[in-house]
């Protein structure tokens, strides 16, 4: 599904941020830019975490206006946070499926799937602390795959592991994205994430979010916000 | 290294370590030595160990039972006078317990403001003296507290946790499950003991409040037998009576949860997604109530202190009562800072050992120490004329725990903030001490310097034990004066004490802050 934004502002405190762009369904769309620049206030009020003081954020062409966060056909994972640290990995997992971790046989059985599709089969019942950040992020994933929405919000998931690491868990991301036919909007600092699963990239910088580019373009011939923030 | 630091922070630290524990060992090996020629406790006694448990409990029990719903619409609701009302919260802690006792009669007791309204509606009066009285002031003192504890571990949550549950559509059921239930879990028992231990060696409110044979404490027991019957045995037995409770619950507490860290954590509002209209009223309503239980003694003791009568010698007293507040405030800052420095340079095992057996040894309760010093010095010097050395020295001394709750985690955030880039500089001796130990830590310095000083103005505790009936300080006074039912003099006393506490909190807090702009990093 399309993620638009309809000549939407968002405000927090002295900081302001614009944007009337659309998002393409169905593929992975990297937002890059400088830190403070606003990226992680974007996917907020995109989420509804943030109400926008003006415009409207549409998706498949449905106003999102006054949607709470539940209502609206998306999943977010956060950079850190994404678990709770007294429940089990089954059970952080299962979250995604009711809220109140009451579950039939069935809904065991898709949780101890969605585990094993990331690569945590065996160890259903560890916690959080016992896990690496590349695992905690696994698990994360698999919660998101047990809510199919249409359109994944990802703020910077990875900013914490090794590029071998990261490369694998923006591979596995991408593969499961592909197969529910979700769009993906991935906010990153790294110009690599973006190559490896992003068909286009948007810029948000000077407090305005710019139209995506197809990628290879884009950082063949960045513009100059992308340009300062790169480096060369 | 940083040379020539280490060998001083041991040299100072041991003694004032060992200066603690000698003005505490002595005292209780003096009691123990006494104990053999007493002949138990006496029913009397042990109907005051039953008491003091019993009212210790309750309160704990109340005042956690109403902190978390308190605690709760603090921590979601953002609104006009949220840091007044956090002010609020905090001013009982350094508020003098008899202003607090004088302000809760004032609205509660006989002829209180709820007992006009009952009148005027042909209703019986309140009469809260005994078990509700003690238990009204402890609530009073330990809500707030514990409020704070709880809103601590609120604030703690990381914002995306609420977040998460509201995209996943957590009804506030849900929420209570995944997150509230395991901060109560990990914050109340913690909370309870804390407030358990107040309770049971809290003396001026059962001074003021309690008394007679259904509620008399342990402490007002040892006071009774001291001042009244003069029976030395007694009172040593029924303070170690008093000491094994007080070892017992801190020894619990000390395995329950290590203490927590103590000053001004940064308490934000955290947003969340499970609301509801009926939760907003609540919230409101919680808010208002707490604002009037808190605020309305305050505002009478300010509205009777402005109109009462100016008693004989309260200038004396007021110059008393500043002079202890200030030498307890060197000594606690001198024994607080040493030892702290002493407990931080030797991490580890036998650092944490220092602080458990610092938290246990000054478990005993002022009046275990000022009775065991009674017996030391009476048959060489008259304890009437040591009265005042005896409470700074037993004051500041009490407040050594809390200047390690302040001191530690200021000291280990220098540590890993500046202490290495010290060493790696060479900066040693006192230009370390100028140049990085100073301005990292004036605003803990500043804030428990005001904490000592307001304790020490307001304690009406081991004094009463030496002090005769000539030597004033103010709380001696307003006791005196309550309890000769001399209201209108008491009011003036009691606002002329709380305004110096407040004063002197506000100074060394603001004097410490100053020029500071890195408060929370």
């Amino acid at each position: 599904m399309a993620v638009t934004l309809d000549k939407l502002e968002i405000r927090q405190g002295a900081f302001a941020l614009r944007g009337d762009v659309t998002f393409a369904p169905g593929q992975s769309t990297a937002i890059i830019g400088p830190s403070g620049g606003g990226k992680s206030t974007l996917l907020l009020a995109l989420a509804g975490f943030i109400a926008p003081v003006a415009g409207r954020v549409l998706i498949n062409g449905q106003d999102q206006q006054g949607r709470p966060p539940a209502k609206r056909p998306l999943t977010m994972i956060f950079q850190e946070n994404n678990l709770f640290a007294h429940l089990s990995l089954f059970q952080n997992a299962a979250l995604g499926l009711c809220p109140d971790l009451k579950l039939d046989a069935g809904q065991r059985a898709q949780v101890h799937a969605a585990l094993d599709r990331v690569g945590l089969s065996g160890r259903a019942q560890d916690r959080p602390a016992n896990l690496s950040g590349g695992q905690r992020q696994r698990v994360a994933l698999a919660r998101a795959m047990l809510r199919p929405r249409a359109v994944l919000l990802l703020d910077e998931p990875f900013s914490g592991l090794g590029p071998a690491l990261r490369h694998e868990m923006l591979d596995l991301f991408e593969k499961l994205r592909a197969e529910q036919g979700a769009s993906l909007l991935m906010v990153t600092h790294n110009p690599d994430d973006a190559r490896r699963i992003a068909k286009s990239v948007a810029v948000v910088a000077n407090g305005k979010v710019d139209p995506p580019r197809a990628t290879a373009e884009l950082f063949a011939d960045p513009p100059a916000a992308l340009r300062d923030y790169l480096g060369d | 290294m940083a040379l020539g630091v280490k060998p001083v922070k041991t040299l100072t630290g041991s003694i004032a370590f060992l200066a603690i524990a000698f003005l505490v060992m002595a005292p209780v090996a003096v009691l123990l030595a006494r104990v053999e020629n007493s002949a138990g406790i006496g029913p009397a006694g042990w109907a005051a160990v039953r008491f003091t448990v019993m009212q210790a409990g309750l309160s704990a029990l109340i005042s956690i039972a109403l902190a978390v719903p308190v605690a709760r619409a603090l921590a979601r609701r953002q609104f006009r006078g949220r840091a007044l009302m956090l002010s609020l919260i905090g001013a009982p802690f350094i508020l003098p317990a008899l202003v607090a006792v004088f302000g809760l009669l004032a609205i509660w007791g006989r002829s209180g403001v709820v007992s006009q309204a009952l009148a005027w509606l042909g209703l019986p009066v309140l009469d809260i003296y005994g078990l509700p009285g003690v238990l009204l002031a402890h609530v009073f003192f330990n809500l707030p507290l514990a409020t704070r504890l709880l809103l601590q571990g609120w604030s703690a949550v990381p914002a995306e946790q609420f977040r998460l549950l509201a995209q996943l559509g957590a009804t506030p059921r849900d929420t209570f499950h995944l997150i509230e239930r395991p901060i109560l879990r990990a914050t109340l028992p913690g909370a309870f003991l804390v407030i358990f231990l107040f309770c049971i060696g809290s003396f001026a409110v059962v001074l003021a409040l309690g008394g007679g044979p259904g509620a008399t404490t342990v402490e007002l027991a040892i006071y009774q037998a001291l001042r009244f019957s003069f029976d030395l045995p007694a009172a040593a037995m029924l303070a170690m009576v008093q000491l094994a409770l007080a070892l017992g619950v801190t020894l619990v507490a000390l395995v329950v949860a290590r203490p927590a860290g103590f000053g001004a954590g940064a308490l934000r509002v955290q947003q969340r997604w499970d609301d509801a209209p009926w939760a907003r009223r609540l919230d409101a309503g919680l808010l208002v109530t707490l604002a009037l239980f808190l605020g309305l003694p305050l505002l009478a003791v300010l509205g009777r202190g402005l109109t009462g009568a100016w008693p004989d010698g309260l200038a004396w007293a007021l110059g008393r009562s500043v002079a202890v507040a200030l030498s307890s405030t060197v000594l606690a800052l001198a024994l607080g800072l040493s030892l702290a420095s002493l407990i931080d340079a030797r991490r580890g095992p036998v650092g944490k050992g220092l602080e458990t057996l610092t938290y246990l040894v000054l478990a005993a309760s002022p009046f275990v120490i000022g009775t065991g010093l009674f017996i030391i010095l009476n048959p060489y010097i008259s304890p009437a004329r040591m009265a005042l050395p005896v409470t700074v020295l037993v004051n500041a001394a009490l407040t050594v725990p809390i200047a390690l709750r302040v001191f530690l985690p200021a000291l280990a955030r220098t540590r890993t903030r500046t202490a290495r880039l010290a060493d790696g500089l060479g900066i040693a001796g006192m230009a370390r001490l100028r140049y990085v130990v100073w301005p990292e830590m004036r605003a803990e310095i500043g804030f428990f310097a005001g904490l000592a000083a307001a304790l020490s103005m307001g304690d009406l505790g081991v004094i009463t034990l030496f002090a005769p009936p000539d030597l004033e300080t103010l709380p001696l006074l307003m006791s005196r004066l309550m309890g000769s039912y001399r209201m209108e003099q008491a009011a003036t006393v009691g606002l002329v004490l709380v305004a110096g506490s407040f004063a002197l909190f506000w100074a060394f807090d603001k004097g410490g802050a100053h020029g500071r702009n890195t408060r929370q990093a």
